[in-house]
């Protein structure tokens, strides 16, 4: 340990304004802080600090989301092999989803931060860890034979337009992941969308329709058990598929307290009313689909639990998170069942309400001022 | 019985290195007027190094409020006048010749004198700084009369001292101190006591103010937190407020004639040996509470509390505020992958470390920042400290962007720097808040005056 703090003692003046290599000062800092937490020592205001700090925060959401990543992998080589009506063992399962998954993360990674290395540098910024989280989450939310090119340009549109024309980290309107997934959506649809894409080299004869593309067209009878659909034995995008992994994500985030259980509640309730609502229509057999059933399709419970609690892009107020979590819950169903074009809603219905979280949070913090000017009010006229 | 508020949003910190309840006497050669103490006060001197002064002789007064002086708190002669950047005056250092000749300011009953005289007699003995204003926490206005004046009589910061043993033995001095208090006010003056550990006779029996007792978590001690659910400042209001050993010092004043600042300051801290209450009189040297009695290592010295209190050096002074010296450990070291182990023995109040599994543990803390500055990317956080009807990350934000408008609507004049003081510690984004407050508060009486 003290070997590696004097080697980088030795070359840090380098890397420091002045230096020969000054140019990569922001990349140098990155590096050096994900070693070692610095030794910078507080000097205005509260001497002591919670040992919480960005890094901590964002590898406490990348753990959160291995458990969904390791069984997205084995489902990839499970679904693949299953399409040709094979059983083969775990491990080859999961190595063949392997090597579907990891050259995503790679591209995902190796772009996104390279772009956020080079802004932080333009910028004379240390980087922010935000997107440690962002390129984990854009390899579970496409299907797993997305062309690798496709996906390079839409992490760089996401991060560019979605995030760093903003300000970076902290200051973006919409969830940078999800932009890319919705870049990836209207740029190249018959990559994102369909009965092929959600299996990785699957058998031209075997239907590879996901649970949303049945329900949409009205093919119920040949429709998944609950059970497969709860524990993800189902076709669709790499991370989506086991609302159990994924719940037990969330246990991980609400005990540690990184997410916010009111988004999280109030997302499933939304989901569940909407879903109560059209049970009680009943105009077709898509809206007789019981509610719950919502909660375990697609990628309802996957943008619960990771996408809507980002804090960046939602509402911030504490009563603010009850309203944004429950529009998003009501509108991802809605999209489902009303709109032909768009059998998953979950994606559009996060970035919608993350245009209107400013707009939230702007309404409670306005009842606010309201009470105060008030209470100044009665004063004035007492 | 008078109801109890209780707060339920805020967060103990548990520090190692309570004072134990013992009083010694401090032998201190050297003490200290620092005008940074005073916010907003532009000072001017009158006296020159080398000057003979007597406890209550003047030493500067503020520029722009001319009839507030502030006083040498014991007899000696001036030792030095420090300046800083800029020629800012930093401290006027007096050497005390250990007689504690007193100025005589003449004895007085409150009760039969005019609030004019009153007033008079606490500017010119200097004992005036010790009554304070919000909103923006500076020296009261003479010319003002306050809607309200709020006494704290315990404090919830991490290692606070006890305010009831300061007091112990000087019931008539406190009881004088608030009945002139209460004659500079048409409303009432509030002392508020914690539910349980307020136990001094001194404070449950006063006479002339209204009791309130207060229990939770820090901050439920702060002046803010007691205003909010008594009387909360509108705009164009303000509220006056004073702590129990300057009220001491008024009180002795109106019953002796004299400029006596005596008062207890506790050493705290985990690096401090034997930890004990000192008994010497406002803005004394720390050099003879601390020789021989810290532990070994880098150590930061501060004056006041952990959460808001001033660095000083080892023989630096006591602030004109503060009755507590707090001794803990610099954290200027790096720390392999310090983010990303199990991290026993940190302190967060997030679930990501350990240390909620311990809740009665006790922590040695050091000042490392345990981090970089990042954007402001959590939410929610602060709200679990804050216990006011005020959203402080849309207010501090508001600050950072200079909108007057928005920073009075969301409640800029409800608050002070100290209120933000655990925001502050939990603040994953490593942000300066108490700064920015108090840039807020600066910026806001300059629009206002």
């Amino acid at each position: 340990m003290k070997a590696l703090r004097k080697f980088l003692d030795k070359q840090k003046p380098y890397f420091q304004p002045g230096g020969r290599l000054e140019k990569f000062e922001s990349t140098f800092d990155a590096f050096e802080s994900f070693l070692f937490v610095p030794d910078t020592v507080t000097h205005s205001g509260a001497h002591i600090r919670d040992a919480i700090d960005m890094k901590r925060t964002m590898s406490f959401v990348i753990m959160g989301v291995i458990p969904t990543l390791l069984f997205g992998m084995w489902n990839v080589g499970y679904q693949h092999f299953l399409s040709f009506g094979q059983h083969p063992d775990i491990l080859t399962n999961f190595l063949y989803g392997l090597g579907k998954v990891l050259p995503i993360i790679i591209v995902s990674y190796g772009v996104g931060l390279g772009l956020e290395f080079l802004f932080a540098q333009i910028r004379h910024h240390e980087v922010n860890e935000g997107y440690l989280v962002t390129g984990i989450l854009i390899p579970l939310i496409v299907p797993p034979e997305i062309p690798l090119w496709e996906l390079a340009i839409a992490i760089a549109f996401a991060v560019i337009f979605a995030k760093e024309v903003f300000g970076g980290t902290g200051m973006n309107v919409f969830n940078p992941a999800l932009t890319a997934r919705a870049f990836l959506f209207f740029a190249y649809p018959g990559n994102m969308s369909g009965e092929k894409v959600w299996i990785a080299d699957k058998l031209d004869s075997f239907s590879g329709a996901t649970p949303l593309g049945q329900a949409l067209v009205g093919n119920f009878h040949n429709f998944p058990t609950a059970h497969d659909m709860f524990f993800g034995f189902i076709p669709g995008s790499v991370g989506e598929t086991s609302t159990f992994l994924i719940l037990i994500g969330a246990l991980f985030l609400l005990i540690t307290g990184i997410a916010s259980w009111r988004i999280m509640l109030s997302v499933f309730a939304g989901g569940l009313i909407m879903g109560l609502i059209f049970n009680l229509w009943g105009a077709n057999q898509y809206m007789e689909l019981p509610a719950w059933e919502h909660m375990i399709m697609g990628g309802f419970a996957f943008g619960a639990v990771f996408m809507a609690t980002d804090p960046v892009t939602s509402a911030q107020t504490t009563r603010g998170k009850y309203y944004y979590g429950f529009l998003i819950g009501m509108l991802a169903i809605l999209i489902r069942v009303f709109n032909p074009a768009y059998p998953e809603g979950m994606m559009l219905a996060i970035l919608l309400m993350n245009v209107f979280a400013p707009l939230i949070d702007h309404i409670i913090v306005q009842s606010n001022i309201k009470k105060r000017l008030k209470r100044a009010k009665i004063v004035l006229t007492q | 019985m008078p109801t109890v508020f209780s707060i339920r949003k805020g967060l103990d910190i548990r520090l190692l290195g309570d004072a134990e309840r013992t009083v010694v006497d401090l032998k201190s050669r050297l003490f200290a007027i620092k005008p940074p103490d005073f916010t907003g006060c532009f000072p001017k001197m009158l006296v020159k190094e080398g000057d003979e002064v007597k406890a209550g002789s003047p030493l500067f007064f503020d520029k722009y409020r001319e009839e507030i002086f502030f006083t040498s708190p014991v007899s000696g002669k001036i030792a030095s006048i420090r300046r800083g950047a800029k020629r800012i005056l930093l401290k006027v250092i007096i050497e005390a010749d250990g007689k504690n000749e007193s100025l005589d300011f003449g004895a007085a009953d409150p009760a039969k004198t005019e609030r004019e005289v009153i007033t008079d007699k606490l500017l010119k003995s200097g004992l005036w700084p010790a009554v304070r204003q919000r909103p923006y926490s500076i020296v009261a206005d003479p010319k003002d009369e306050p809607k309200a004046i709020f006494v704290p009589a315990f404090d919830s910061a991490p290692l606070a001292p006890d305010f009831d043993l300061m007091v112990h033995g000087h019931g008539e001095d406190f009881q004088a101190g608030l009945d002139v208090l209460s004659r500079l006010t048409s409303g009432k003056v509030y002392l508020n006591v914690h539910d349980e550990k307020t136990k001094s006779k001194v404070f449950l029996n006063a006479r002339n103010v209204e009791i309130n007792r207060f229990r939770g978590a820090h901050p439920s001690g702060n002046v803010s937190v007691h205003i909010s659910r008594l009387s909360p400042i509108n705009k164009g209001e303000i509220v006056w407020y004073v702590y129990p050993q300057d009220i001491l010092a008024i009180g002795r004043l109106f019953l002796t004639g004299k400029h006596d600042t005596t008062r207890l300051i506790a050493l705290t801290g985990s690096e401090a040996k034997h930890r004990k209450y000192f008994k010497t009189r406002a803005g004394a040297s720390i050099t003879n509470m601390v020789k021989d009695n810290v532990e070994k290592g880098d150590l930061r010295y501060i004056s006041g509390n952990v959460l808001t209190g001033d660095k000083i050096d080892k023989s630096g002074f006591v602030g004109f505020y503060h009755s507590q010296t707090t001794v803990i450990p610099e954290g200027n070291f790096y720390e392999l992958f310090g983010w990303a182990l199990p991290g026993f023995g940190k302190f967060s109040i997030s679930r990501t470390y350990p240390s909620f599994l311990y809740p009665d543990k006790k922590y040695r803390l050091d000042t490392n920042l345990h981090g970089g500055e990042r954007a402001y990317v959590m939410t929610g956080m602060f709200e679990k400290v804050f216990p006011f009807d005020i959203y402080p990350l849309q207010l501090i934000k508001a600050i950072l962007v200079e909108d007057i408008d928005l920073m009075e609507n969301l409640g800029i004049y409800e608050i002070d720097t100290e209120d933000f003081a655990l925001c502050e510690v939990i603040d994953t984004s490593k942000t300066e808040i108490q700064k920015i407050v108090r840039n807020g508060l600066a910026l806001m009486r300059k629009e206002m005056s």
